[in-house]
């Protein structure tokens, strides 16, 4: 039975029923991989095995390998770092304030975007603890443990150090919130599994799940009360990390704005990397009819709204360095623009501010080629920013004869490679393995927001 | 074999039907062992009586928990077993705790209920689930009624069954 509403968009498309859900998310799980996947993950594992090569050469030398110099100590590092954990930043917003907002469209989405945003924290996490050199010491320098320094414990007025406690809340949470949200899923693969082997794994997944309305009842609740508290936690993430830069006395960084300004363009470029991904991947498991041109519009909306907060966040930077009459501050600013890293900075603006701004045109918001190519641009632009922020702020600090330019060597390209390898191969196992679409959320809305 | 393994089961189609059933159902006196569903159908928590949840309640209690643990931590660490000048700041000041609070007040709220309800809900990695129906996690819903607990027979159930819109009435027995 279906009933569509005339005032209503349709949310899902093509008159699907509640068991053509099933059918259609768990085709991808239950068949054998296509060509098409074979081919991503073999280019993706290659990135993966490249990008070892480099981080073993890391290890085993030492940081030194990297480009950094006694004047820029932090470059590609953490602007690898800051960069993936703001796309890890979508996925959780997509899918705790978009609940609380009641906004029935993320259930199309927000499994992918949650999985994104996991494999995107795990990125970032990398790159702090390969800048410490020493892997296997990083939890005694980085958590408070009784250890043999004298007891010297790890300093808690440090932004760094909150850091840690928010990365490993932050991906902590999100993975349980995630795993949460496939139970169920789980459930309808196990009941529908032929053979005994995909029976045995899904039963193990699916920890017994067997839909009991009392269940059901806790599990919303659970639900609704983890989106209330990962809410305040998807804002203090990206808040914190900010700090880092913010609470310093480097020229550039030391600004009260990095909060909000960071947070808006975390969710601008998580946005951005969503698309990405979801665009490939409802193309090539024939997902269009979940993941509609509606949705992509939707996010879209989402990047201009953040894409402009950024875009003033960038332009009030410049007007409070002016403002402010600190020579030091105003030369940071005006450094980043005409300096010798001016190139950088353009990039950062064009991509940033001036792209986003032709989705106020209704037919670019709703090209799915036109979105694609800008979800990329603005992946692009939001790396630049953070280059542009750390290396622009140190490369020319208070002591004229120590200023210097960073010039990345092949492991800074290497190590970074190895993240994107890592991202799209655990990207691709969990698109052919898990359901990437939450079956068991979209079943509650086909009679309401489906297409005839 | 125990008395309490039989079972008549109606499945329905659709969502609003099966809450209407259990309404009716319940309004004759029947005992309902439960109902599975392969999404939540909102309200038939409220159909069925149960009580709400109080796993919010659990969540809070973690918090407060995780709250005081970080702020306990982070005074003994700072403030009494290894007192250092940093920047000239006071040794324990609440500001920069606020951050690492906060983080441990939803970690400890977050994992203290999905523990609480993985442990209420009886979910464990092995457990071999009872199901009344392999369709119930894939489009139907089902009534599952315990016989030995009701003073109706399984013709009375089953007649109910079919007035309220069943697409199939079965007998399942563990």
């Amino acid at each position: 039975m279906e009933v569509v509403s005339s005032i209503r968009t349709p949310l899902i498309t093509g008159g699907k029923s509640v068991a053509d859900v099933s059918d259609d998310i768990c085709r991808q799980v239950e068949g054998a991989p296509s060509r098409s996947w074979m081919l991503a993950i073999a280019v993706s594992s290659s990135f993966l095995i490249v990008g070892a090569y480099a981080v073993s050469v890391l290890l085993w030398e030492g940081i030194g390998v990297w480009g950094l110099n006694k004047t820029v100590g932090w470059a590609w590092d953490i602007t690898n770092f800051v960069w993936w954990v703001g796309i890890g930043h979508a996925g959780t917003l997509i899918s705790a304030i978009l609940l609380l907002f009641r906004q029935k469209w993320r259930m199309g989405i927000n499994r992918a975007a949650e999985a994104m945003t996991i494999f995107a924290v795990i990125c970032a996490a990398m790159f702090p603890m390969f800048h410490m050199g020493r892997l296997w010491v990083g939890f005694y320098w980085a958590l408070p443990l009784p250890n043999t320094f004298g007891s010297l414990w790890v300093n808690f007025n440090s932004p760094l150090l909150w850091d840690v406690f928010a990365i490993s809340t932050y991906f902590a949470v999100s993975l349980v919130f995630w795993y949460i949200g496939l139970i169920p899923d789980f459930a309808t693969i196990r009941d529908r599994a032929k053979n005994q082997i995909s029976k045995n794994i899904y039963g193990v997944l699916s920890f017994g799940w067997m839909g009991g309305a009392k269940n059901w009842a806790r599990y919303e609740s659970v639900s609704l009360i983890l989106a209330g508290i990962a809410t305040p936690l998807v804002l203090s993430v990206h808040t914190i990390v900010s700090m880092d830069f913010a609470t310093s006395v480097i020229p550039g960084w030391h600004t009260t704005i990095f909060p909000p300004y960071f947070v808006s363009g975390a969710i601008f470029s998580g946005f951005a990397m969503v698309l990405t991904l979801l665009i490939i991947t409802r193309r090539v498991f024939h997902l269009e009819d979940y993941i509609t041109v509606g949705h992509i519009e939707l996010m879209n909306i989402i990047i201009i709204v953040t894409g402009s907060i950024v875009g003033i966040a960038y332009i009030t930077e410049f007007f409070i360095a002016w403002y402010s009459q600190v020579p030091a501050e105003q030369y940071a600013f005006i450094n980043r623009a005409t300096g010798p890293y001016w190139w950088a900075y353009w990039t950062m603006m064009t991509c940033n501010v001036l792209s986003p701004q032709l989705f106020w045109i209704k037919k670019i918001r709703t090209n799915i080629a036109a979105t694609f190519i800008m979800s990329i641009v603005i992946n692009i632009g939001m790396w630049f920013e953070r280059f542009v922020i750390i290396v622009t702020s140190l490369h020319r600090d208070y002591i004229p004869s120590s200023w210097a330019m960073f010039y990345p060597t092949r492991y800074d390209v290497g190590v970074y490679m190895f993240s994107f390898g890592f991202f799209f191969t655990a990207f691709l196992l969990f698109a052919k393995f898990f359901p990437v679409v939450n079956m068991a959320e979209v079943k509650s809305i086909i009679k309401g927001y489906s297409e005839k | 074999m125990e008395i309490d393994k039989y079972y008549t089961i109606g499945i329905y189609d659709d969502d609003e039907v099966v809450l209407n059933a259990v309404k009716k159902l319940r309004a004759e006196g029947i005992k309902i062992y439960e109902v599975f569903s392969p999404f939540a159908v909102h309200g038939l928590d409220i159909a069925l009586g149960y009580k709400r949840t109080r796993l919010p309640i659990a969540a809070f209690l973690f918090g407060l928990t995780g709250t005081i643990l970080a702020l306990t931590m982070m005074t003994y660490m700072m403030g009494i077993d290894w007192p250092m000048i940093i920047g000239g700041k006071n040794f324990v000041a609440l500001p920069p705790f606020i951050p690492v609070t906060f983080e441990l007040t939803v970690l400890l709220s977050a994992f203290g209920m999905v523990g609480t309800f993985m442990v209420v809900a009886d979910l464990k990695p092995f457990k071999k689930p009872r199901l009344f129906d392999l369709r119930c996690t894939h489009d139907k819903h089902v009534i599952a009624i315990d016989l030995a607990v009701n003073k109706f027979s399984k013709e009375e159930i089953n007649k109910l069954f079919d007035e309220t819109g069943a697409s199939e009435i079965h007998d399942k027995n563990f």
